[in-house]
């Protein structure tokens, strides 16, 4: 499965690392950020704070940003549901939900693949960006440009000009 | 990267022995953290930090300025590799 450019993205009814559940359809943000991520990942982490600064950046201009860990807790124990509530606390928070996808349905509904894997929606939540943040994880100065990108476009109405990268990071770890 | 690192400490790349890993047990039984795993002579070049999990994950590496990185600092493995062949 998966979901293409233009297309409607699938709803989802997720609990969060604070016990909170979020749904997709819920809210009226004028774009979302939907991504992948994992605790243990690698370029997950490399890519982390990028990430937070633009949920951050972009929060005064009502998009929604959305984390999402899929990955099997039983054979990679660092991903659990309790070690997500303990990362986020040891960060002193994070400036965006951090849901988890324990089924994978979620994630196989969407088509995701690695961590970080990343979609941004219109605030019909239809997919407009799906890809990596930037060209670069080892390099912090490259700011999630992509994403920023692809949400400016989204939110004056346009179409990204960069609608498709290829996700870069860890296979997500399937049951 | 591990061959050039080997060729500028005086090392045969050739040498270098590639081991997959490719279940939890054979990641248990060889105390695999994660991929890619350098070791010289058995010694990891980056010791894991204790009561770091084995299985099949990709490596978490921290490099010299703070950085997080699937990959060693290149820095690292060209010390390891000279600690190898001055020892």
């Amino acid at each position: 499965m998966g979901i293409d450019l233009g297309q409607r993205a699938p709803d989802f009814d997720l609990p969060a690392h604070d016990g909170e559940r979020h749904v997709l359809a819920d809210g009226d943000a004028p774009a979302t950020v939907v991504y992948w991520t994992c605790n243990h990942c690698p370029y997950a982490l490399a890519w982390h704070d990028r990430m937070l600064d633009v949920a951050r950046d972009y929060a005064d201009r009502g998009v929604r940003v959305l984390g999402i860990n899929s990955n099997n807790a039983e054979t990679h124990p660092g991903d659990s549901f309790e070690a997500m509530g303990e990362r986020v606390e040891s960060d002193g928070g994070w400036p965006h939900p951090y849901l988890h996808d324990e089924s994978q349905e979620v994630a196989s509904a969407w088509g995701a693949e690695r961590t970080p894997d990343l979609y941004v929606l219109d605030s019909d939540l239809r997919l407009r960006y799906r890809g990596a943040p930037d060209a670069d994880y080892e390099d912090p100065a490259e700011g999630a440009h992509w994403l920023r990108d692809a949400l400016d476009a989204v939110l004056d109405g346009r179409e990204p000009e960069r609608a498709e990268t290829e996700p870069v990071g860890c296979t997500i770890k399937w049951k | 990267m591990l061959r050039e690192a080997m060729t500028e400490a005086g090392l045969d790349p050739d040498s270098v022995e590639v081991r997959e890993v490719d279940t939890d047990e054979a990641a248990r039984r060889q105390e695999f953290v994660g991929s890619p795993t350098i070791r010289v002579d058995g010694a990891d070049i980056q010791q894991p930090p204790d009561g770091e999990p084995t299985g099949l994950a990709c490596r978490v590496y921290r490099h010299r300025d703070g950085r997080i990185s699937p990959l060693p600092d290149p820095q690292d493995l060209s010390d390891a590799l000279r600690a190898a062949v001055a020892s």
